[in-house]
């Protein structure tokens, strides 16, 4: 048994599977559709329809979606590097699920947790993980032998990590005013208040770095599916393309889920606590909304606009953000 | 008298239009005016998604169409005789600009009359994949003999299949293509 973050009990080892297979399950029911709404919504957005052939509503999308990707043919350039060509596609996968582990769904009920885990460093495992996809994007980018996959990478990797260091001192402030890493204990801090109201620059800063880290518009370079032939993913079909793209979705799902746990109050909402989870799905996938909401909206930037925002913009601003933050906690 | 281009003088000398500027790019002014223009633009978006797709679902509802739209080709029979109104004189043809008609005249033999004229069209083809849908055929024909349908739906897998003979001109068209009411 491992000892678990602020909790007094630990739990049995059945529960934890059962859990982990629950969570694992929502979100992969949850991915497949949140494909078909925001291609659906992207439609709305443009005055048409989007996909609503397949199944009803076109919610069988998916679906066909998948079943192309799969029984494509799993082609590997001459000269990319087999092992890590296929590890390329898997990394950001293990490190997406494994950042679901901490997104609190609920409270302790009893003798469990609704949630995967509660590591007691919360926050700072989920910028660990999310670094480890990072490997992922830059091993499939070298490893493809091509010099576009290569580029793509580079570039994926310096935005990725630029932006890194915004996203992390957005949630400083957060961390500071709950006093705790823990994103449970992180959500039962905002009983009174959610954070987004007194950390509001601290959410638009996490935000904007959560549309880097994803590689959403407006901060797609590393795709930029019109003119870069896709960056890192160049050389990927089948179903290794696929993962990249489910990694996409999972990412946003993740980062939503942070965001929701750290400004918006987690679960909290009215209604019996059984209704706990549907509150934080409905928070994530509000969240999620937006994505897509600002992916209709935005052009993708110039390079140099990028950077310029990550380091010139955003970090000062961060810092400033943490400034202020620290002082006033001090003083209150 | 010369005068030295660098001097005030000169300067007050011609005529200075003050050109209109936009605000300098970047600094804080600039992040907050791309903060306000990025709102605008979510604004706008979300506008076109209240009100909602524009999209006409093709096979299921089509456009429709004007009274005077020139679809395909109907040829005529008077409706108390049954006779052809197309004697084949062939000005239709002279009239092509795509040259897509091909008239065959005959002669009618008392007894069985197929027109109501001294001749009638004994091949009358019209290539569809040629035509240009201009209605000078139905302009030239001096019976009203042939007109422009509604029907846009001619697509075919063979190119034999669109030369659309007498027997399908003539036969009652299929009108599958809904006609704009009044005042639409």
């Amino acid at each position: 048994m491992l000892p678990l973050a602020d909790t007094t009990f630990a739990e049995a080892t059945w529960i934890m599977i059962v859990k982990s297979i629950v969570i694992f399950a929502v979100i992969f029911g949850v991915l497949p559709l949140l494909t078909v709404l925001e291609r659906k919504l992207i439609g709305r957005f443009q005055h048409r329809y989007g996909p609503n052939r397949v199944g009803p509503f076109g919610l069988l999308q998916p679906l066909a979606d998948v079943g192309k990707l799969v029984s494509k043919e799993s082609f590997r350039p001459e000269n990319a590097q087999r092992t890590l060509f296929i590890l390329g596609p898997l990394l950001p996968v293990l490190a997406g699920v494994l950042s679901l582990a901490i997104i609190p769904w609920g409270d302790v009920e009893g003798d469990v947790g609704l949630y995967g885990i509660d590591v007691p460093i919360g926050i700072l495992y989920f910028f660990a993980v999310g670094s480890i996809a990072f490997y992922g994007l830059l091993l499939g980018g070298w490893s493809s032998g091509s010099k576009y996959s290569l580029l793509g990478a580079m570039r994926s990797a310096a935005q990725l990590i630029s932006y890194e260091v915004s996203m992390g001192l957005a949630l400083l402030g957060v961390i500071m005013m709950s006093g705790s890493l823990s994103l449970v204990s992180t959500v039962h801090s905002q009983g009174e208040i959610w954070f987004i109201v007194p950390q509001f620059v601290g959410f638009l800063i996490f935000m904007l770095a959560g549309f880097a880290e994803t590689n959403r518009t407006p901060f797609d370079m590393p795709e930029a599916d019109a003119e870069l032939v896709q960056g890192f993913m160049t050389e990927y079909g089948g179903m290794r393309f696929g993962s990249f793209l489910l990694v996409e979705y999972m990412e946003i799902l993740v980062v939503s889920g942070i965001a929701a746990a750290m400004f918006l109050g987690g679960w909290m909402g009215p209604g019996p606590s059984f209704l706990d989870p549907i509150w934080m799905l409905a928070k994530m996938l509000a969240l999620v909304l937006v994505f897509i909401w600002v992916r209709a909206t935005l052009p993708r930037l110039r390079y140099d606009q990028l950077m310029t925002l990550g380091w010139k913009v955003l970090l000062p601003l961060a810092t400033l953000n943490v400034l202020v933050t620290a002082v006033l906690v001090v003083v209150w | 008298m010369s005068v030295d281009p660098k001097s005030a003088s000169y300067l007050d000398s011609i005529d200075v239009v003050e050109v209109q500027r936009g605000p300098e790019p970047g600094g804080l002014g600039g992040a907050y005016r791309a903060f306000g223009e990025t709102l605008r633009g979510l604004k706008t978006t979300m506008a076109r998604l209240i009100e909602g797709p524009m999209t006409i679902e093709y096979p299921e509802e089509k456009t429709p169409v004007y009274p005077r739209f020139r679809g395909r080709h109907k040829l005529h029979k008077f409706e108390d005789t049954g006779l052809e109104k197309c004697v084949g004189c062939s000005l239709c043809a002279a009239a092509c600009p795509a040259d897509c008609i091909r008239v065959v005249a005959a002669e009618n033999v008392p007894g069985e009359r197929v027109s109501a004229g001294e001749r009638y069209a004994a091949v009358y083809e019209i290539n569809m994949s040629r035509c240009i849908f201009c209605g000078y055929c139905e302009i030239a024909c001096p019976f009203d003999a042939i007109t422009m349908g509604h029907d846009y739906e001619m697509a075919d897998y063979d190119r034999r299949d669109l030369i659309f003979t007498k027997e399908m001109l003539l036969a009652e068209s299929i009108e599958r293509t809904p006609l704009k009411s009044e005042g639409e």
